[in-house]
């Protein structure tokens, strides 16, 4: 892990343009992910952690697009942007175009495993058939070949008797089966990179440690790096090395994976960790983040946890905290948005502490469009 | 507001004769059991058998699904039992065969001693009012039609609460309902002033929490929630799961709390049980059935839990295979095909070591996970230095000759004849009380390996 990352994420930001406004979904995200490596990206819902990784591979789809920063995969330019004449930002000539993207890069060098293997099945064609022609049309080999690589493929993520399953059709495999599949799939180019977008979410548990040990066993065998997107901080101390948190669409944490959970610097890791429920110990108090995280569409000021946090001084409502390393010297390398380190020097030792804006009800954070009833509605009491 | 209209706050010194009294049984399942008819209609069981040298043979036979066979186990007044298991073990229709909304094929159903199944139409409907269901899914429980404040008001109107006190009052009953719904708006911690806002403008959390509220409505003694929190980020279904602690405490509410996942079934649950493909395979105390399992199902399912700890990974123990299917399950034990801990037929001579051998042989020409090119390497692989003498090692030989010759069904056939269907595991079903070793509760294990303990119970 010494050498030149294997992906550089740099600044990347991705946007969507919708009628109510603009949602900054990523925004300005940087991190590396090296060789044999499993990065994570853990965050709840709605953190920017699935456009992040369709970012990566330039699958965004519409109203999203790619608006600013740089991604570098293996040297090459896959997301890299310049200011032009007029001063606005714009990609550059390097830039790989759509049709590279396709050709050379999505499938070859770096695979993508979704969550819903149903989805990125065709139910219509045989398991065999699919896994065949994305062989054959990615490693440029004849049909026969392929069938047998496919089916050394399927046998090497442990589907019984692959010659006959072979030519059975999506619906015939189990939910755990399917996900070995397109893992097989991912697997068949020997990509140097897959991206993997809560692959397990939809498992059950034992299913779920089943493709966790593959994954580590292919992980071993052929070195490739993974992104792994995840909700499940369970999921993220089995198996990542290191781990980016993310909140609202910016990178807060980013550590080791004994680190992150053992000396966290960052308050929403801690608060994260904190609320959850424990299956090795009994808890009989969980500690909510109280409140509920803000659209992206309009994000608080300074720091964006800052309504949530339980720490949260006046000084992190009005500067926002970038994500710098806050490790001592001789530490493994550890960043974190957070004024409470000593790496920032922005007086918030002095800075008198913050009411909590989210407040302990539900009253604050309605997802919804605010309306005259519920301004005026006040005939409660 | 004049006075409250939530009334009844339930502590244990207020019941009144007719009701059940804390820790007495307020739920009690007997022998319940439901199948599904697999296939419909009047030629559905239709079957044509062909032998290849006459014309096919007709034959009617129906094949069911058994969702939920013979269950029994009772639920405290106060108490939260939790459920726990995987997708398609029964438990969303246990749950739902319990509350009479799905009719049993046999058993029954005691809610504070009377016979569910017997009631009548109507007076099912109204003991309804007593017995409540929060589903999975905040977004589709709630009609995206009705302001939250009548969707909460809704179970009230259909119960005709109020009707009576109207009278006494100058307000009418829908103003009464109506400063219900308030009042419980708040207690689940919306602001009441929402009362006008329909369910989009809420986020999954506080839509769960509207369900809670229209569950409460009715002054229920008993709620049913499946997987109330499974929709919901961690952050979040920690402040719900407080909720609902806190309401249970408040109104003394008994819950029967489905999940999937043991972390939350751990948090909230008094006493737990294991559901696995329409059995129970255990049940006890949260604490005794956490650190003292005594099914290797529950084991399995507890070590395949991802810890939140880096320095607790790499320590999962995996349950091969996949779950069978409920049409035409397993015999005796359902488990018996993927248990760890298979029981050796009695008639071999077996030692442990050898035992374990024949059970991965038998396991893994039953899912083909290896290839056979001689019988030298299957051997190696197998049994290397354990190869079992006697008819067991008979039996095994000539499995392997059949698996070279590529006979794989043979083979199989073979050995689940010699070795599984003999086996205590596959004839009987099991059900034993094992000695607690954290608390005084009942712990029951359904499984064999206990069937020379004492049963005390």
């Amino acid at each position: 892990m010494s050498s030149e990352p294997l992906l550089q994420v740099r600044n990347l930001t991705t946007q969507f343009f919708t009628e109510e406004g603009t949602v900054r979904a990523v925004d300005g995200i940087s991190f590396d992910v090296y060789e044999g490596e499993i990065a994570g990206i853990v965050g709840e819902s709605g953190a920017g952690k699935s456009v992040a990784a369709q970012s990566i591979v330039r699958l965004v789809e519409e109203p999203g697009e790619i608006v600013d920063g740089e991604v570098y995969f293996k040297g090459e330019p896959i997301v890299e942007f310049e200011e032009d004449d007029d001063g606005d930002l714009a990609p550059t000539d390097a830039m790989l175009t759509n049709e590279e993207m396709r050709r050379n890069i999505r499938g070859r060098e770096i695979a993508i495993i979704f969550q819903d293997p149903m989805e990125s099945l065709n139910p219509v064609y045989t398991v065999g058939g699919q896994l065949r022609e994305f062989i054959e049309i990615n490693r440029e080999v004849g049909t026969s070949e392929a069938k047998a690589i496919a089916v050394d493929m399927l046998r090497e993520v442990g589907i019984p008797d692959p010659e006959s399953r072979y030519d059975e059709y999506p619906h015939q495999f189990s939910g755990g089966m399917r996900q070995r599949v397109l893992i097989a799939m991912a697997l068949a180019c020997e990509p140097s990179l897959i991206i993997a977008d809560e692959p397990t979410t939809a498992l059950d548990v034992t299913v779920e440690a089943q493709i966790l040990e593959l994954v580590d066993e292919l992980q071993e065998k052929y070195g490739t790096s993974f992104i792994w997107v995840t909700h499940d901080m369970g999921v993220v101390a089995e198996i990542c090395d290191r781990v980016n948190v993310m909140y609202l669409g910016e990178v807060v944490e980013q550590a080791e994976v004994d680190d992150l959970f053992h000396d966290s610097h960052h308050p929403y890791t801690e608060a994260l960790l904190a609320s959850l429920p424990r299956p090795d110990q009994t808890v009989e108090e969980l500690n909510p983040i109280e409140g509920v995280m803000p659209e992206a569409i309009n994000p608080p000021s300074g720091c964006r946890f800052h309504p949530r946090c339980p720490e949260a001084r006046e000084v992190c409502a009005r500067i926002h905290p970038d994500n710098r390393d806050v490790s001592e010297a001789g530490e493994r390398t550890h960043r974190a948005a957070c004024f409470r380190n000593d790496a920032f020097d922005v007086g918030y030792d002095e800075s008198p502490p913050l009411e909590m804006t989210a407040g302990s009800g539900f009253s604050a954070g309605l997802t919804g469009e605010t309306d005259a009833e519920a301004e005026s509605g006040g005939e409660a009491e | 507001m004049s006075e409250s209209v939530l009334g009844e706050e339930v502590s244990a010194d207020t019941v009144s004769a007719d009701e059940v009294a804390f820790g007495e049984t307020l739920v009690e399942l007997d022998g319940l059991t439901k199948h599904f008819k697999s296939e419909r209609g009047y030629l559905a069981g239709l079957r044509f058998k062909r032998d290849g040298t006459t014309l096919p043979r007709p034959t009617y036979e129906r094949t069911d699904v058994q969702a939920v066979d013979d269950v029994s186990f009772e639920i405290e007044k106060g108490e939260t039992l939790g459920l726990v298991g995987e997708s398609g073990c029964g438990k969303s229709t246990l749950a739902r065969t319990i509350l009479q909304l799905v009719e049993p094929s046999e058993g029954a159903v005691y809610f504070k001693g009377e016979n569910l199944a017997e009631l009548s139409g109507e007076e099912l409907r109204s003991k309804r009012k007593d017995m409540q269901m929060i589903f999975q899914d905040p977004q589709s429980s709630l009609n995206p039609r009705m302001k939250v404040g009548p969707i909460v008001e809704e179970p009230m109107k259909a119960h005709g609460m109020f009707e009576e006190e109207a009278k006494e009052t100058d307000k009418s009953a829908a103003e009464l309902r109506e400063e219900r719904a308030r009042e419980l708006l708040e207690k689940v911690g919306l602001d009441p002033q929402h009362y006008n806002r329909y369910p989009h403008a809420f986020s999954g959390g506080q839509r769960q929490r509207v369900n809670l509220a229209r569950a409460l409505s009715v002054n229920p003694d008993f709620i049913v929630c499946d997987e109330p929190t499974s929709a919901l980020d961690a952050s979040i279904q920690a402040q719900v799961l407080n909720t609902m602690r806190d309401l249970q405490e408040e109104f003394g509410l008994t819950y029967l709390f489905i999940s999937h996942d043991l972390s939350v079934i751990r948090h909230i649950s008094d006493r737990v049980a294991v559901m696995y493909l329409g059995h129970i395979v255990e049940l006890a105390n949260k604490e005794e059935l956490f650190e003292n399992p005594q099914h290797p199902y529950t084991e399995s399912l507890l070590g395949a839990i991802p810890v939140p700890d880096p320095r607790k990974a790499g320590q999962r123990q995996i349950l091969r295979g996949d779950v069978p299917s409920p049409i035409d399950p397993p015999s005796g034990c359902r488990f018996h095909t993927r248990c760890p801990h298979l029981i050796a037929p009695e008639e071999y001579d077996l030692t442990d070591e050898e035992w374990n051998a024949v059970r991965e042989f038998v396991r893994a020409v039953m899912r083909r996970t290896f290839e056979a090119n001689s019988e030298e390497q299957v051997r190696e692989r197998f049994f290397d230095g354990t190869h079992p003498g006697g008819d067991a090692g008979d039996v095994v030989d000539e499995a392997i000759s059949r698996i070279v010759l590529d006979e794989w069904e043979t083979a199989n056939e073979l050995l689940q004849e010699s070795f599984v269907q003999p086996s205590i595991c596959a004839s009987e079903r099991p059900a034993y009380f094992v000695e607690p070793e954290h608390g005084t509760g009942e712990h029951f294990a359904a499984c064999h390996l206990h069937r020379d303990e004492p049963q005390t119970y």
